[in-house]
């Protein structure tokens, strides 16, 4: 989706303010926002993706004009409301209307404390072998969709050369949409800057890359 | 977007998120989706004991040891579970090494994917419009942002973590230090040196 969240390349924000030795958390209900968020993941109601999905599907507006933590929050009760687990006027009471739906795991502190430190990986076993091969010269395909995608638009169209095959790991395009996981072969693509914004830029931009994004050339 | 520590002379902005929190914590624990206990086990996960000093242990170790290197080269996410890290939003790891010709910087530019095994949580500007939008198009000009200005010849590598690999920048190792134990070589490494917008700390800016 062409939202705001896609923010590669933009000029209009200012400059970036460094704030030396800065607090973790500026308010206690960061702290909130953090743990639920993280707590509500680990229910597996949904996934990953869907929640970033459904950051990015905040109104231009107010994603623009909300902390990060306050973005998380309301993402957070979009897919509470969405997946039926709270209704609206619960969460403008905070009085509890319906009972609870039963949701697959609640891990106490020890659980959640041990769950935070495993992974839990993104690969997944290949059924093909990857089209591409370090070295070779790609292209981007010009994607527009209306879901949920990671190839910024700054990296849309574009020529580059794989640095490295990553393995096949869960597609979001895909997954972020309940569509199941349908792993594909990610690469590490390097393209130079002046391809990618003109002018002089001399540096190179590194994009991880679904092989569903890519052309050969 | 706007910071998180924005001082706005109006407080009802505040004190309408605080309450907002504190009716959907209520909420979901009455509802039993989450237990109090485990959103006290992330917090304390996230303020009190991950954090850059786990990185700082990383990089350390890659200075000292050849061998290490090595491996975090070959395996990221292996070599540094050996020294205990691992976790959410550090499934996949890969090293940048800093050297004479070249630097590397971290970004997300599609929202705030951060190495949190060995950073801990990003800081408000790594999640921030400025930050976000320009690392990858004028990195040269963010770099001096944070007061870091290399020589023209220095070849920029910017990442931007779109999907679930994580970058740790590992900074060039400052001269002077050639005798210091690991430990105390973990202290020249700061946060920002390894998300690429620093350097490591000279020697002589610490005390003895």
């Amino acid at each position: 989706m062409n939202g705001p969240h896609d923010m590669g390349g933009m000029q209009c924000y200012g400059p970036v303010v460094p704030e030396p030795d800065e607090p973790i958390f500026y308010h206690d209900w960061e702290r909130k926002a953090l743990a639920l968020t993280v707590a509500m993941g680990a229910t597996g109601c949904w996934n990953i993706d869907i929640s970033r999905h459904a950051r990015e599907s905040l109104e231009p507006a107010q994603y623009l004009s909300s902390s990060y933590y306050q973005i998380w929050t309301a993402a957070l009760e979009e897919l509470l409301v969405g997946y039926e687990l709270v209704n609206i006027g619960e969460l403008e009471t905070g009085k509890v209307e319906a009972k609870g739906q039963s949701v697959n795991n609640v891990p106490d502190g020890e659980h959640m404390a041990t769950a935070l430190r495993q992974r839990h990986p993104y690969e997944r076993p290949a059924k093909s072998a990857p089209l591409f091969e370090v070295g070779d010269t790609v292209t981007t395909l010009n994607l527009n969709p209306r879901g949920h995608t990671r190839l910024p638009r700054y990296a849309r169209g574009k020529t580059g050369t794989v640095e490295r095959v990553a393995g096949c790991h869960v597609f979001p395009d895909s997954n972020a949409h309940d569509k199941g996981e349908d792993a594909r072969w990610l690469y590490t693509i390097g393209f130079e800057a002046s391809d990618l914004f003109g002018g002089k830029a001399d540096h190179i931009v590194h994009v991880d890359c679904w092989e569903p994004y890519l052309e050969r050339g | 977007m706007a910071k998180d520590n924005d001082h706005h002379p109006d407080h009802s902005h505040l004190d309408e998120m605080d309450i907002r929190l504190r009716t959907l914590e209520s909420l979901l624990v009455e509802k039993g989706y989450v237990n109090p206990d485990a959103l006290d086990a992330i917090v304390e996960t996230y303020e009190k004991k991950i954090g850059p000093q786990n990185g700082a242990a990383v990089v350390a170790r890659a200075w000292s040891d050849q061998a290490y290197l090595e491996r975090l080269r070959n395996d990221a996410t292996s070599a540094i579970a050996e020294l205990g890290f691992s976790g959410r939003q550090g499934e996949h790891m890969r090293i940048v090494e800093n050297t004479d010709e070249v630097h590397n910087l971290v970004v997300c530019t599609l929202c705030s994917c951060y190495p949190w095994p060995v950073l801990g949580l990003p800081p408000v500007w790594y999640k921030s419009a400025p930050y976000r939008s320009r690392a990858v198009s004028e990195p040269r000009a963010v770099l001096s942002e944070f007061g870091v200005d290399l020589p023209e010849a220095t070849k920029i590598r910017v990442w931007d973590s779109t999907a679930e690999l994580r970058y740790l920048v590992v900074p060039k190792r400052p001269k002077g230090a050639e005798d210091w134990s690991e430990e105390r070589l973990a202290s020249l490494v700061t946060r920002d040196s390894m998300i690429g917008t620093g350097l490591a700390a000279q020697p002589n800016d610490q005390t003895p």
